[in-house]
């Protein structure tokens, strides 16, 4: 196994670009159906904060190596 | 090497060296150079961009009101964003966009998409087609609301005759129904941008080798197995790209609505640019007007993130 490798595997899933990323545009997208959904205000309420978090954690993870 | 390209090299590095020593002699270094010639773009972009931005976040968190320019202006903290998230107007305005953006994307998807299958076919004529295709997206939008409010005109438009061509309704006032008007602005949308959906997915198209429908043709799949199993899989990322691209375009959409019914008859197609620009620049409710547009900035700047996120996929 080259070095590379091992160095990659050793990084913990979650702190991975490709799956961080993954989960930040999820979070992304969540909010923004929770902004435009016709059924619950709590939802359009809280919908902000959930598209901003999002945002700002795939600024962050964007940054991670692969 | 040859003895000529090596003396060659040798030159260019002498001239480079000649330059740098020139440039240090005048007291700057190239990295100074360097930030001397894109100084101005910064600025201009800091000026432009960056500051307005930055101002109304700060506005966001007061009650300024910009036509009263000698009242003290009020911190308030997030009370500006708590009365938009807990409005249930604002909440229907967003619906409104929502429902506008979600129909104007299936549809010019469906229809770019056809189209560039049927261009995508070697036939007579086709650049000529291609072209006289795309010429509504080249159009701007403030032109396209204008003739298409002639083309809407109940009495005298030519919509309005299209359709009692085929059945005999009277006269049609897209415009001024409220079960027709958010149809006629997903009808003038989707004339307009369907072109530029049918453009990408010609791209993907023609990006497509040959060698893979003749693997095909070689395992006897049918024309369905070769567009679901080949076609589609391949132009899915242009598809995806357009999609967003077209999605955060309507999301923020403006100009054309504008143009075609105002936001009516009543509210029915006011979408959240309108109404933010009402709040803004009818009522005068800068504070609150600038926490609403950060807000849709924000869900703008959420979806062009992943917008990146697929140009990156297409262009590996």
């Amino acid at each position: 196994m080259s070095d590379l490798s091992r160095a990659k595997n050793k990084r913990p899933w979650l702190f991975r670009r490709g799956p961080a990323e993954g989960i930040a545009t999820m979070l992304i997208c969540v909010g923004i159906l929770m902004l435009v959904q016709p059924f619950l205000m709590w939802l359009y309420s809280y919908s902000f904060i959930t598209i901003l978090a999002g945002t700002v954690s795939f600024m962050i993870v964007s940054h991670f190596p692969e | 090497m040859s003895t000529q390209t090596i003396e060659h090299a040798g030159k260019g590095v002498t001239d480079k060296a000649h330059r740098s020593l020139k440039s240090k002699a005048r007291g700057f270094s190239d990295r100074v150079i360097a930030w001397w010639f894109i100084a101005p773009t910064i600025l201009l972009l800091l000026a432009i961009n960056i500051f307005p931005l930055l101002w109304t976040v700060y506005l966001s968190f007061t009650n300024s009101r910009a036509n009263q320019p000698g009242r003290a202006v009020e911190w308030v903290g997030l009370r500006n964003y708590e009365r938009i998230l807990g409005s249930a107007d604002i909440w229907g305005y967003m619906q409104t966009t929502a429902n506008f953006v979600f129909w104007t994307m299936l549809i010019q998807t469906v229809l770019g998409l056809s189209l560039a299958l049927l261009i995508n076919k070697n036939f007579k004529g086709n650049g000529a087609w291609t072209t006289v295709i795309l010429i509504p997206m080249m159009l701007s939008p403030a032109v396209v609301g204008t003739f298409w409010t002639y083309i809407y005109q109940p009495q005298t438009g030519i919509f309005s005759h299209a359709i009692n061509f085929f059945v005999d309704v009277g006269p049609v006032d897209m415009i001024g129904s409220v079960h027709l008007a958010t149809w006629a602005i997903v009808i003038v949308d989707t004339w307009m941008w369907t072109p530029y959906i049918m453009l990408l997915c010609l791209a993907g198209l023609r990006s497509i080798p040959g060698s893979l429908y003749e693997a095909a043709e070689i395992d006897r799949a049918n024309a369905w197995q070769k567009f679901w199993y080949i076609t589609l899989p391949r132009i899915m990322p242009f598809l995806m790209l357009a999609v967003l691209f077209r999605g955060i375009e309507n999301f923020k959409m403006f100009d054309l609505v504008v143009e075609l019914t105002s936001g009516g008859p009543g509210s029915i197609t006011e979408l959240a640019s309108i109404n933010l620009k009402r709040e803004a620049f009818e009522k005068w409710k800068t504070g609150y007007s600038s926490a609403y547009a950060v807000i849709l900035f924000v869900t703008v700047f959420g979806l062009g993130n992943i917008y990146v996120k697929a140009l990156n996929k297409v262009k590996s």
